[in-house]
């Protein structure tokens, strides 16, 4: 598997990155909803606007059991290897290493014979994670350092609950090497990680345990301010937690965290999905501050009035459409932040050259829980809203699909997201619009959920050279 | 007296160490890239040469102490197994490293980075077979200045074995230096990171097969 020349998907600097050929390919989970019979499936999308199947999928690989909910995937290696402390340059990036949510069953999908039709070469099974690293319901991961890092929401115990936390998964053998955390603190909700090589620091969000979340949103929790709201940040390289920074306890869901690519800038984005107070999103900015790291609120997305009649149940008693901002995106340069506001239907573009003071600089609205934007080639309204986010490596085009997580999806959208994916065209002064060419309707019972990029995308890779 | 031949060796495998990317220069170049300034970059040359002396001083200590007690009939074919096994060792599970030191690291985290990774390359054990014809003679060498005497022998011996395996040391990571420092400064002043993409050829399995080449030409050398 070793190569003679580092794979050329590998890029020292984000900058050199975004000079990459555009990709062709994207590979997008697919979660299937309409029957138990059926599994969920890794779709692969057509990219590429000079071929004739562009926008539509070309291959799917169905998973070999029901019941996974394909959620985050990521690849075994990435540019992370060219870093000058830990150098495995001859890894290539060619499996796709897909968690199912809900089973802990994780697919290793080799992409290289034929990369629009990936093949299955391993499943680890939830028993093997649970042993090794005593974790379950792997969520997010990156290509790092050590190898594979996988945050996961749950323990081992089969009992739904926490503490959450990261494992890793060797690159090569994709063999499970055990819990990362040798001194946890007071962490124990889990979400998203990711690090600041260039501080040798890792950064871990929350959203709850399995029993928190797997039946949909709890009111009650909620209510009760339960859910995580904290961020966590950690020694990389002795693994032990360092700092907590509590964002108050009306911000619910701290979810997303997307640091600034280029190494020597040390500061990222985070979105809060629900302000207890007034239903509004809130993006957060942490930076260093003397020795310590520090967070402020850049941005509140407020909620929008609406006519109780068109809210679902959940909502009907806040006469409101919250934003719901359940994912984000920086572009490589560091420079435009992308921000997916699933309950209203938007997808904002912030330029955040002053992480500090963020402006709105674009914004298209399709889907919403009441908005119900339509797509150019679409016929009739659409439902979802922007959820998980893509941006390509030079940063001019904006993927994106408009499911969440099945339970989740049934309590904001209860007729059932009818799920789609489309492409944006970012402008290079700030602007965002819609490639009317481009939508793609998922077969009726699939939702599509997190995308990535052939060679490589936004939040795929990590770097360690300016 | 040791052949030139040996020392030109030494020196060469030296610059074969300095050259390989994943032994220091790149990381010298990370952090002067980080930091924005040369001087980041000569900054950190220094224990990483030491760090890598140290790995080859571990084997020098330990190959004088083994052939000290052992028969000489036993030390070349040891050497050839240890070669050869670690080589292939290495291009079985050449690709995989235990992070202990990150990019905020100082003086004593790069000797220790270089020491461990020198260590797991087996940079000292490739010096092996220069060791079996430079050591022995240098005791000899020291035998024969201070002439008979049985209660002195040991002792001289030894620090005949000290004193050359010392500048086998100090040759070794002044080669290492000068081309960590030529490489490291060229890349960070000119060439750029560009290199890393086309330039950065496998070291791992160019190792490996030096390893095994040489416990192979031992081998087969009367």
């Amino acid at each position: 598997m070793a190569t003679w020349t580092p794979d050329p998907s590998f890029y020292p600097s984000p900058r050199m990155a975004m000079q990459a050929p555009p990709e062709r390919l994207a590979y997008v989970a697919m979660l299937n909803t309409d029957t138990s019979a059926r599994p969920d499936a890794l779709g692969v999308v057509d990219v590429d606007p000079g071929s004739s199947g562009y926008g539509r999928i070309i291959s799917r690989l169905d998973m070999p059991n029901v019941g996974d909910e394909l959620h985050h995937f990521g690849w075994n290696a990435c540019s992370s290897a060219l870093c000058p402390y830990a150098p495995h340059p001859h890894v290539e990036r060619r499996y796709l290493i897909v968690p199912g949510l809900r089973s802990s069953r994780i697919h290793i999908v080799d992409t290289k014979a034929d990369p629009a039709h990936p093949k299955i070469v391993k499943v680890i099974e939830p028993e093997q994670l649970a042993a090794r690293a005593n974790y379950s319901r792997p969520h997010t991961l990156h290509c790092g350092p050590e190898g594979i890092y996988v945050s996961a929401l749950g323990n081992g115990g089969g009992n739904g609950g926490g503490p959450g936390g990261v494992f890793l998964i060797d690159h090569e053998t994709f063999d499970v090497l055990g819990q990362w955390e040798i001194d946890r603190g007071p962490q124990f909700l889990s979400y998203d990680v990711w690090w600041h090589l260039g501080q040798d620091t890792m950064i871990t969000s929350e959203w709850g345990t399995p029993d928190m979340i797997e039946d949909g949103l709890n009111p009650e929790l909620l209510l009760g301010a339960k859910y995580g709201r904290r961020v966590h940040f950690w020694d990389l390289h002795r693994r032990r937690h360092r700092q907590t920074i509590d964002l108050g306890p009306e911000y619910q869901l701290a979810l997303e965290l997307r640091p600034a690519h280029d190494p020597t800038k040390a500061h990222g984005f985070m979105n809060a999905v629900v302000n207890l107070k007034d239903l509004s999103s809130s993006i957060w900015l942490w930076h260093r501050d003397g020795g310590q790291w520090a967070m402020r609120k850049i941005i509140d997305i407020p909620a929008e009035p609406a006519d109780p009649d068109r809210l679902p149940p959940i909502l009907k008693g806040f006469k409101a459409v919250p934003p719901l901002v359940t994912d984000i995106d920086l572009s490589l340069d560091d420079r435009w932040l992308y921000v997916s506001c699933w309950g209203t239907g938007e997808m904002q573009r912030y330029d955040v050259s002053d992480p500090f003071r963020p402006k709105l600089t674009g914004s298209v609205r399709l889907g919403g829980i009441v908005g119900r934007s339509r797509h150019p080639s679409a016929e009739g309204d659409l439902n979802g809203g922007p959820q998980m986010v893509e941006v390509s490596r030079d940063g001019k085009r904006v993927y994106f699909t408009n499911s969440l997580y099945r339970s989740w999806d049934d309590q904001f959208y209860p007729e059932g997201i009818k799920s789609w994916m489309v492409k944006l065209d970012a402008s290079p002064e700030g602007g965002l619009s819609i490639d009317e060419r481009f939508f793609l309707r998922f077969d009726d019972g699939f939702r599509g959920h997190q995308i990535r990029l052939e060679g490589g995308d936004a939040s795929s890779d990590s770097y360690c050279y300016p | 007296m040791s052949e030139a031949w040996q020392w030109l060796a030494l020196i060469g495998l030296g610059a074969f160490h300095g050259v390989n990317p994943a032994m220091g220069w790149l990381f010298a170049v990370a952090l002067g890239l980080q930091e924005g300034r040369r001087g980041a970059v000569i900054k950190a040359l220094p224990p990483i040469a030491l760090g890598h002396a140290l790995s080859v001083l571990v084997v020098v200590i330990s190959f004088t102490m083994v052939q000290l007690v052992t028969a000489p009939d036993l030390l070349k074919p040891a050497t050839v197994a240890v070669l050869i096994g670690l080589g292939g060792y290495r291009l079985v599970r050449g690709q995989r490293h235990r992070v202990r030191v990150g990019m905020r690291t100082g003086f004593a985290g790069l000797t220790l980075w270089s020491f461990l990774m020198a260590s797991a390359h087996g940079a000292g054990l490739m010096i092996l077979p220069l060791l079996l014809g430079m050591l022995a003679p240098a005791q000899l060498m020291a035998l024969s200045l201070c002439g008979p005497g049985a209660e002195m022998t040991g002792t001289i011996a030894a620090f005949g074995s000290a004193a050359a395996g010392l500048a086998v040391v100090l040759v070794h990571m002044t080669a290492m230096l000068v081309v960590i420092a030529i490489v490291g400064l060229v890349v960070f002043e000119t060439v750029g990171l560009g290199i890393l993409r086309r330039g950065w050829v496998n070291f791992d399995l160019v190792w490996a097969g030096a390893l095994i080449g040489t416990g192979t030409g031992l081998l087969l050398l009367r």
